[in-house]
Formats: C-alpha cells, sequence, structure tokens
C-alpha cells in the first residue's frame, strides 16, 4: 500500500502539470446520440460544427456519449448544473429530457437537432430533408438510363419516410413514369449501422433495374456504396458530403448541414443573440443541398446540375411546392 | 466469509485494473477513483441514478443465480425482461380506464407471468427434451426482442413520437417515486425488488421446494435418489428466473418510462450474468453486487464530464475486468499465497 500511495502521489503530481488551463469563459456541452461522434454520419457532423466553433470562437466545448436512453435526461442536467451556457442535444431521441430539463432551467439556454421542443429557451434547429431529398431525386431521375431509381432507408420512421417523398416527387417532376423502388434497413436503431443489410437491399434494387440509389441510412449507406461498386453503377450520399468515399461513384450527396446548424447556434448564443423557438435549415440557407466537389465532377453533369438549380430556384420561389411527410401525415 | 473475500478481492483487483488502464489512458488513477464516486454517490441525483440502475440488476442477478441453483445457466434474462417490460406496457396501453392500485398491480402480474412463460420454454425444453438451456435461451432473447419490437411498432405504436416505443400508459398506473433523490426517477421497484431477494433468499433457504431445486443444482442424480422430482425442479427454476426477469418491466415501465421502449435496456440480463457470479448466487451478494454494478454504470457517467481522455465506455472496461477477476480465481487465490482446489462454487 505505502509503494502505491508514493505512486499515486507522483500521478497527481504529473496530472498537476498536464492539466489544461480552461480560459475559455463560452461553455457548450454537446450531449450526443447513441451513436457517438464516430458515426461519420449524423452526429460526427454536429461534433465537428461545436468542434469548429471551439477553435474559431475559442468556446469551451465538452461533448458526452449517452449509454442509454435514460442517460440523456441526467447528462443534460449535469451540464446545466455545471454552469455551461449552450447545452445542444443531438437527435429526436432527446426530446423529452430536452424538454423537461429546459423547464427546469429556464436562465440555461438549450438547443435540439431534429425535434420541436415548445419551450421558450430551447431552439429547436429542423432541417427541410424533402427539399433536399427533391433535387437528388430530380439528379437521379435525369442520370438513370433505366427509369428507374432507387432508395434504401435506414430506419422506418417518419424523419426518413421524410427523405423517400421528397426524392420520389423530385424524381417524379423529371419523368412522370420514373419507377422508385424504396426499402428500409429496420425497424429500430440498429438499421443505422447495418451495411450488410444495406448492401443486400441495394444489389436487389440494381438487380431489378435502378442504376441510382440514394441511401439515407447513416452507416448502414456503406453497403449501398459497396452495393454501387460492385455492380459499377451510382449511389448518392447524405447528411455530410459523401462523394469521396468511393470516387466516381458517389452520383452526389444530399447535404444536411447539421455542423452548420450547431455552429451558428454556438456563434449567435455566444454574440448574446440566442432565441429559442424552432429554426428551419433548407434550400434558402443552405441548410440542406446536393453536393458538387472534384470527386463528382466528371459524372455530375453540367446540364444536370443547371437545372438541379433551376428546380432549386423554383421551390424557393414557390413555384415548386414540395411534398412534406410531416405535414401529410399529421 | 471466505467467498466473500474472494468477491471483494476480485473486486479490488479488477478495479486496480481497470485504474491502470486509465493510467495508460492519460489519467490519475486516483483522481478517477475520486470522480467515479462522486459521480455515483456524489448528490442525492446521483445516488438515485446509481439506485435506479441498481433495481434492475438485482431483478437480472436474483434470476441468473435461482437458474444457476438448480444447475441451469440463464443467458435469457435479457429476452424475458423485455417480454416482461412489453407486457406490463401493453395492459396499460390497452387498458387505459383502470385505476390505482389495480393498473399497477395488473401490470406488475403481467410482467411477471411474461417473463416465467418465457423462461419456463426453455426450462420446459432442457427437462423434457434435453435440449441445451444456455443455446434455447440465448437465441430466445433475439425471438423476444423481435416479438416486443414487432409489438411497440406495428400494434402498440406511439403515434406521437419517432422513437420505436409504445403509447404512453396512464398515471394511475405509475407507481410511486422516491422522492428523496431529486430528479432520479427511483422508484418503489426498489424496494421491491430488495423485498424480493429476501423472499427468494427464504425460498431457496428456508423451504423443502427451494432445498429440492438447489439439490438438483448439486447433484442430479443424488436428488433423484432422494425422490426428487429433477425435471419438475428444472422446468420451475427457470420459469422463477423468467418471472424475476421479468419484473425488470415493473422498474422500467410503471417506475421510469411510462411505455416499453425498444431496447430501453443496457444489457440488463448480461449484467445479471456478472452480478450473480459476484454475488455468489447468494441474494444478499447480489443486492450489493448489482449496487456495485450500478454504481459503475451511472459513475462512468462523471467521468465523462470531469476527464479529458474517458468515455462512459470505460464502464465496459471497469466491468470486464471484474468480471475476469471474479472467474480467474486462480489469480485471487494466488494472492492469497495458498493454492487450493475449488469445491464450493456452484
Amino acid at each position: 500500500m505505502r509503494v502505491s500511495r508514493k505512486l499515486f502521489a507522483l500521478l497527481v503530481l504529473f496530472a498537476a502539470c498536464l492539466s489544461p488551463s480552461t480560459a475559455a469563459d463560452f461553455k457548450v456541452g454537446l450531449v450526443l446520440d447513441r451513436g457517438g461522434k464516430d458515426d461519420k454520419s449524423f452526429n460526427s457532423s454536429a461534433y465537428e460544427g461545436a468542434n469548429l466553433a471551439k477553435s474559431k470562437l475559442g468556446i469551451y466545448l465538452k461533448y458526452v456519449e449517452a449509454a442509454d436512453d435514460n442517460a440523456f435526461e441526467p447528462s443534460l442536467r449535469a451540464f446545466a448544473q455545471r454552469d455551461f451556457d449552450l447545452i445542444i442535444g443531438i437527435g429526436f431521441a432527446q426530446k423529452e429530457a430536452v424538454k423537461k430539463v429546459a423547464s427546469q432551467f429556464p436562465q440555461k439556454h438549450f438547443a435540439i437537432v431534429d425535434s420541436e421542443v415548445n419551450v421558450p429557451n430551447v431552439r429547436s434547429l429542423m432541417f427541410q430533408e424533402h427539399e433536399g431529398a427533391f433535387l437528388v431525386g430530380a439528379i437521379a431521375a435525369m442520370t438513370s438510363k433505366t427509369g428507374k431509381v432507387g432508395f434504401v432507408g435506414g430506419m422506418d420512421i417518419p424523419l426518413i419516410r421524410r427523405f423517400e417523398m421528397g426524392y420520389t416527387a423530385g424524381a417524379k417532376r423529371i419523368n412522370p413514369q420514373v419507377e422508385v423502388l424504396a426499402n428500409f434497413v429496420g425497424v429500430t436503431s440498429e438499421a443505422w449501422n447495418n451495411p450488410p443489410k444495406g448492401k443486400e437491399l441495394a444489389l436487389s434494387q440494381y438487380d431489378r433495374g435502378a442504376d441510382v440509389i440514394f441511401a439515407a441510412a447513416g452507416a448502414s449507406g456503406l453497403g449501398v456504396f459497396d452495393a454501387a461498386e460492385q455492380k459499377q453503377k451510382f449511389a448518392i450520399g447524405v447528411d455530410a458530403n459523401q462523394d469521396w468515399t468511393k470516387p466516381g461513384l458517389i452520383l452526389t450527396s444530399m447535404l444536411k448541414r447539421v455542423d452548420e446548424a450547431v455552429f451558428s447556434t454556438i456563434e449567435e448564443a455566444k454574440a448574446g443573440k440566442f432565441s429559442g423557438g424552432v429554426k428551419r435549415f433548407g434550400l434558402a440557407n443552405n441548410g440542406v443541398g446536393y453536393s458538387f466537389d472534384q470527386y463528382n465532377a466528371k459524372i455530375l453533369s453540367e446540364t444536370v446540375r443547371q437545372r438541379a438549380d433551376e428546380l432549386k430556384a423554383e421551390i424557393m420561389n414557390g413555384k415548386i411546392e414540395v411534398p412534406d411527410y410531416y405535414k401529410l401525415n399529421r | 466469509m471466505r467467498r466473500l473475500a474472494q468477491s471483494f478481492l476480485a473486486v479490488a483487483f479488477g478495479l486496480a485494473l481497470g485504474l491502470s488502464a486509465t493510467w495508460i489512458a492519460g489519467e490519475n488513477p486516483w483522481e478517477v477513483l475520486k470522480i467515479l464516486a462522486r459521480g455515483a454517490f456524489g448528490s442525492r441525483e446521483n445516488i438515485g441514478m446509481t439506485l435506479f440502475y441498481t433495481t434492475p440488476l438485482i431483478f437480472t442477478g436474483l434470476s441468473v443465480a435461482v437458474a444457476f441453483q438448480a444447475g441451469l445457466f440463464n443467458v435469457g434474462a435479457e429476452g424475458q425482461l423485455n417480454l416482461g417490460a412489453l407486457a406490463a406496457a401493453a395492459i396499460g396501453a390497452l387498458l387505459p380506464g383502470l385505476g390505482w392500485p389495480m393498473a399497477p398491480l395488473l401490470a406488475s402480474l403481467a410482467a411477471l407471468a411474461a417473463g416465467t412463460v418465457w423462461g419456463a420454454i426453455p426450462g420446459w425444453l432442457r427437462a423434457r427434451r434435453g435440449s441445451h438451456e444456455v443455446i434455447v435461451t440465448i437465441m430466445l432473447n433475439f425471438v423476444a426482442v423481435g416479438l416486443s419490437t414487432y409489438v411497440a411498432l406495428y400494434v402498440l405504436k406511439n403515434p406521437e413520437s419517432q422513437n420505436p416505443e409504445t403509447r404512453p400508459i396512464g398515471l394511475a398506473y405509475m407507481i410511486p417515486r422516491l422522492g428523496v433523490f431529486g430528479d432520479a426517477p427511483v422508484s418503489a421497484a426498489l424496494p421491491l425488488a430488495l423485498l424480493v431477494a429476501a423472499i427468494v433468499w427464504v425460498f431457496l433457504r428456508r423451504t423443502a421446494l427451494g432445498y429440492e431445486l438447489r439439490a438438483v443444482g448439486q447433484s442430479e442424480p443424488a436428488a433423484r435418489a432422494a425422490g426428487i422430482d429433477a425435471t419438475k425442479m428444472r422446468i420451475l427454476a427457470m420459469a422463477i428466473a423468467g418471472g424475476l426477469a421479468g419484473l425488470v418491466g415493473v422498474a422500467e415501465v410503471l417506475g421510469n418510462a411510462g411505455k416499453f421502449k425498444v431496447e430501453f435496456s443496457p444489457q440488463y440480463g448480461f449484467i445479471g450474468i456478472a452480478v450473480a457470479l459476484l454475488g455468489r448466487n447468494e441474494p444478499i451478494g447480489i443486492v450489493a453486487a448489482a449496487l456495485l454494478f450500478g454504481a459503475l454504470h451511472q459513475g462512468t457517467r462523471e467521468l465523462d464530464f470531469s476527464t479529458e481522455h474517458i468515455t462512459s465506455e470505460v464502464s465496459l472496461v471497469f466491468q470486464g475486468l471484474i468480471i475476469l477477476a471474479v472467474s480467474a480465481e486462480p489469480v485471487t487465490n494466488w494472492f492469497r499465497s495458498k493454492p487450493r482446489i475449488n469445491t464450493d462454487e456452484l
């Protein structure tokens, strides 16, 4: 025991020398969904946005990953009790927890992604996923030679149905005769992380004649990309720009800028301009869109892009109304 | 006493190993231990969260232990508790008009019954058909999760939420919360768990049936020679084990969520195996072991907040190392520098 005590004393000293100084005065707490910060999709995007704020704005950032659903509420509360200025919950699973904790700490600022919480000190960051999906649907139909396009969704929930509905509408806008093959990976959160199933579904859709498949399935989408490689056909990415993952095969990615939403919320809160309520991210403020970079420059032709940008303008000025699953299924 | 000392040594050994791992990760182990203790017991709410995680672990620990006592290995607690929780939530969703106290009583009985049936199946298959209960319970876990997910999504779906969960049950179904723990969802399920642990102890140690059950576990031929119906005892043990795991539904649905949420359990059923192992299959030991694992699960969340390099997943490392230390008894025996062959286990 005596030896270990000395060792501990040494370690305390060691740690004291290493402990970082926390000079930043604006503190942001991030409670990630169960996927965790390395899911290379939704949570990663949120974490990147917050990390950007850390380097650009000099905030103090702390993130936690929830081990189970019952951990959301105490995690949010722990941040509030520790004098964090802004607490952000990532994902609709935290809706009830954010609602409860925000009501208990009316002086604190909260934000939640993908869910509406009607408490004055909460900002709900909502995305117009259907608008972005409409554009990639149109791009898919313009690129398809078979007149058949595919959709592989992750978990079968209204959020992903919203992607599907927008995608179908976009494809039909270009080619009313287009056939959209749609499948979902699963019905539980496991569906976000099942690449083999995503691949199976995609292979089956390619075999049935689809030559472009939109994967809105989190990490399961990586399986769809594998199928695209195997069949040498096109796939479309989601959330983050995934064009680089299989250059020449990922036609484009439907961007959902969770990172932007998180960053701008932190920026405004730090400047003292935080406001509650619903903040929507759509085509108009580049919250959603499609990607174009060096990795898909050769496969996404200029004419296709021009037409997509025309459609984008028509959605923004109200000439096209994209069907919204949330509104149609209330 | 010796077995108690062994468990204690195993925990200390596992913790020491785990803390050295945090040292490798660049943290001060003494600080980590303090943060762990603060996270688990530092405030009323933290104590409450620890007890909240302890409650289901008492049920699953007892579940595994009762099967162990009859010489059976119940790996199916995870499936049994899922169906128990689903049954409680289903009663609540289907009979919204029921009042207190009939409502929680009926829902609790439903949880118990669902778990009992799901436990009795592998018990029956083992006793009558000779199918190994480990294989059957593992397989039935998948069936139970699939079945409960199906019901939650297609039969009793909550239309208000994107989460895979059933419709909320009425307030009349909720069992009282223990208010001293702040916002932590500690409910009357905790005293219920302690009561059930006492009942299990009395059953195993003070009743003829419990004696027969243990006799089958010690030596089946001897039990048969003494006129004990080993077949019946095996089915009974697995049915009781299933029912105990099903009671997790009371803690989760009636005491906390007010609905069945798919994937609500952070592997309570499997941690229950470790709880039973560490608690030496004795109810009092199981309560203590459940508290330890509950404290680890809760305490490690604090590590996420208070350290730079450690996330809550480190709790899995701690759990793993403690389990390793418990099962690797030669190691702990070596520390006692008195090698001996173990004859009194399981």
